[in-house]
């Protein structure tokens, strides 16, 4: 097993761990806070796929600004600890058939998909090019972008200003 | 097999390897002492007033909301301050509308009084 290879597995084991913490926990916060792992893991998984840029964006967005915002979620909420998570609706049987299924279902697209072998890829910052794709090809979009956080930003002071109205 | 970033991915696997490790270390043969002091709250040595879960003002959620909006902004700004020699004047008036319009919404909510904690 090559080093390479052995880190692979650990950062694999670190996110299916921690991802499994926040499915599992009984806890809201000790979820959000598991939360953090499977964000790191992510963030590894884009380095080993040569995707600098995004993996940099993860930890600054996600990591730095998503779980934040998690957490004053979850703190925020009245009374969010006292509530014990269970899903009542559906028992345990119709449960595993659709784990079961999807399982299966998982399973059989790894086996029949025709995994194209990785060529030698050359690994150069992607951020120039990103950088150039933002400025041509993706004028518009990139724009656009600027707009969807100028409504998100009023969409936020809004939202809140009425709720300290109350 | 020769991964470019394998001396980086080598020391967030350590990284993540020696807090396990030592967590677990710790858990194991730390000396376990409790009692009610130590489990109280650390409110900077004064006596714990009140609980712990009161629920958080909702500006603290609008603080954290602006700051993912202008982190976002960040990142926008990243790869074109990369290319920023081949872009030019051109590059730099297409981040100018880009900025000018994230800075109406900055206005805005200061107007607004959204970043005022009376």
């Amino acid at each position: 097993m090559s080093v390479s290879t052995a880190v692979f597995n650990l950062i694999a084991l670190l996110l299916v761990v921690s991802a499994a913490m926040v499915a599992f926990s009984r806890n809201i916060i000790y979820s959000a806070f598991s939360l953090l792992g499977t964000f790191m893991g992510v963030a590894g998984i884009y380095i080993f796929l040569g995707a600098d840029f995004v993996a940099a964006v993860q930890l600054l967005i996600y990591v730095g600004g998503i779980l934040v915002l998690i957490l004053f979620a979850v703190m925020l909420t009245h009374r969010i600890t006292d509530v014990t998570i269970t899903n009542r609706a559906a028992g345990r049987i119709p449960a595993l058939i659709v784990v079961v299924g999807l399982v299966y279902m998982l399973i059989q697209t790894v086996r029949t998909t025709p995994w194209a072998a990785a060529k030698q890829v050359t690994f150069a910052s992607t951020t120039a090019t990103i950088g150039d794709a933002f400025l041509y090809d993706y004028l518009l979009p990139f724009e656009l972008a600027s707009l969807v956080l100028l409504a998100a930003m009023i969409g936020a002071v809004v939202l809140s200003r009425k709720e300290i109205k109350e | 097999m020769n991964h470019p970033f394998l001396p980086l991915l080598v020391m967030f696997a350590v990284a993540s390897v020696i807090v396990v490790a030592l967590l677990t270390v710790a858990s194991l043969f730390g000396p376990k002492s409790t009692n009610a002091a130590k489990n109280d709250p650390f409110e900077s040595g004064n006596p714990p007033t009140g609980d712990a879960r009161i629920r958080f003002s909702v500006r603290f959620y609008l603080v954290a909301m602006l700051f993912l909006i202008f982190d976002l902004e960040v990142v926008f700004l990243y790869p074109w301050a990369i290319y920023f020699r081949h872009l030019g004047v051109f590059g730099l008036i297409q981040m100018g509308i880009f900025l000018v319009i994230l800075t109406v919404g900055y206005v805005y909510v200061w107007k607004k009084g959204a970043l005022e904690w009376d």
